[in-house]
């Protein structure tokens, strides 16, 4: 029990996947100029993320190691990715309208997220077991929608106050994410997964 | 070395095809059926947004449609726009009903630019963004944008929005009714071709 709560932990905050892997950065600066953009795209990631890690240890397990064309990891995950958003788009579209108009425009550009392919390869590099690879994809989602909503909370407040005219824009988003980076290192330590 | 390659190729072909073929039976599975009806609707009514009908805009109104609300009422697109909704839905048209308003010829908002003091009313009233100005500055409207959808006329506090006939083009156009032809030769040909006062005098 301790060992799945050490890993949410570890994903959320030690290991975050924006901040200290810098995986799925494009969202990161993207989707951040407005809270309620940065919330859709949070809830959108952590859907197709599970989901995502969850079908790629899957596919992993029962197909690529019994035949033993490991090599072929890395392509047919980016193949199940594809399909697993697709397949996600289609059926929220048919089950839940309202749904799909919170996450809609979202879900198509999530099959682009680096983030998604990463932690689908990370849970095999660790070797993680499939409860742990399922809480491991939420972790990741969760860390990414955390520090997401933050950073567009801070660009919200940022694009109202008085920045000098060089660090105006992009510039200024580079450096807080940077510090916040920083301050994330702060977590470093706390467990050790 | 020939085996692992073929099994590499078979293995990327049978995932590539499984989800291929999950995705193909999602498509014809999942499709919307209710909601295409609602599309088809919506390209039916008129897009004015002018919400004569009750509803907040052409969309919510095809929808109530879809759901079985009547088909009659929408004066901007008038009986031809009744009639092919009639079609679509294969129901019986229905008069319009005069209690969302009469047909009018398509007409476009015109400001009258030298009496605008900028209130920028007309623009927050305005349900496609015909409406272009700024605070204390003039106000114009997009001729190709408007609908005439008339939203902007009540909310005007100096009343400059004129509602201005479109001239009608080639493609809209109706042949003149025989009643107000000016007759062009100087008497009757045979009885009919004479008005009903010359007929009496």
């Amino acid at each position: 029990m301790t060992e799945y709560l050490l890993i949410l932990i570890s994903t959320v905050l030690v290991n975050n996947f924006v901040l200290a892997q810098f995986l799925g950065l494009c969202p990161f600066m993207g989707v951040s100029n407005k809270l309620e953009t940065a919330m859709g795209m949070s809830m959108a990631t952590t859907f197709v993320l599970t989901l995502a890690s969850v079908c790629s240890y899957l596919v992993n397990t029962w197909i690529l190691e019994p035949l033993q064309v490991e090599y072929l990891r890395t392509i047919s995950f980016i193949l199940v990715i594809a399909v697993v958003v697709q397949f996600t788009e289609m059926a929220v579209r048919h089950t839940s309208p309202l749904l799909h108009r919170v996450l809609g425009i979202f879900l198509p550009l999530i099959t682009t997220n680096c983030a998604v392919l990463g932690v689908a390869l990370l849970n095999i590099q660790e070797k993680n077991s499939f409860l742990e690879s399922v809480l491991y994809g939420f972790g990741a989602a969760a860390g990414f929608s955390l520090v997401l909503v933050l950073f567009s909370a801070m660009r919200e407040r940022i694009a109202a106050a008085d920045v000098p005219q060089p660090f105006q824009g992009a510039a200024i988003g580079m450096i807080t994410a940077g510090i916040m980076s920083l301050a994330f290192m702060g977590f470093t330590g706390m467990v050790q997964v | 070395m020939w085996m692992n390659l073929l099994l590499a190729i078979a293995t990327l072909l049978l995932l590539a095809g499984a989800f291929g073929a999950l995705l193909g039976y999602a498509s014809v599975r999942l499709r919307r059926d209710d909601d295409s009806l609602v599309e088809q609707i919506d390209a039916v009514l008129p897009q004015t947004q002018c919400g004569q009908c009750g509803y907040p805009g052409c969309r919510p109104y095809a929808e109530a449609i879809a759901e079985g609300d009547a088909i009659n009422k929408c004066p901007p697109g008038g009986e031809a726009t009744i009639q092919s909704l009639a079609n679509l839905l294969d129901v019986e048209p229905q008069p319009l009903d005069a209690e969302h308003g009469e047909e009018q010829p398509k007409r476009v908002a015109y400001i009258r630019e030298a009496e605008c003091i900028g209130c920028t009313k007309c623009i927050q009233a305005c349900p496609v963004d015909a409406i272009v100005g700024a605070p204390k500055f003039m106000h114009t409207v997009i001729e190709s944008e408007c609908t005439g959808c008339d939203l902007c006329v009540d909310p005007c506090p100096v009343d400059c929005i004129d509602m201005i006939e479109v001239a009608r083009g080639i493609d809209d156009w109706v042949p003149p009714h025989p009643a107000d032809r000016p007759l062009t030769h100087d008497g009757p040909v045979i009885a009919t071709d004479q008005r009903p006062a010359e007929a009496s005098a």
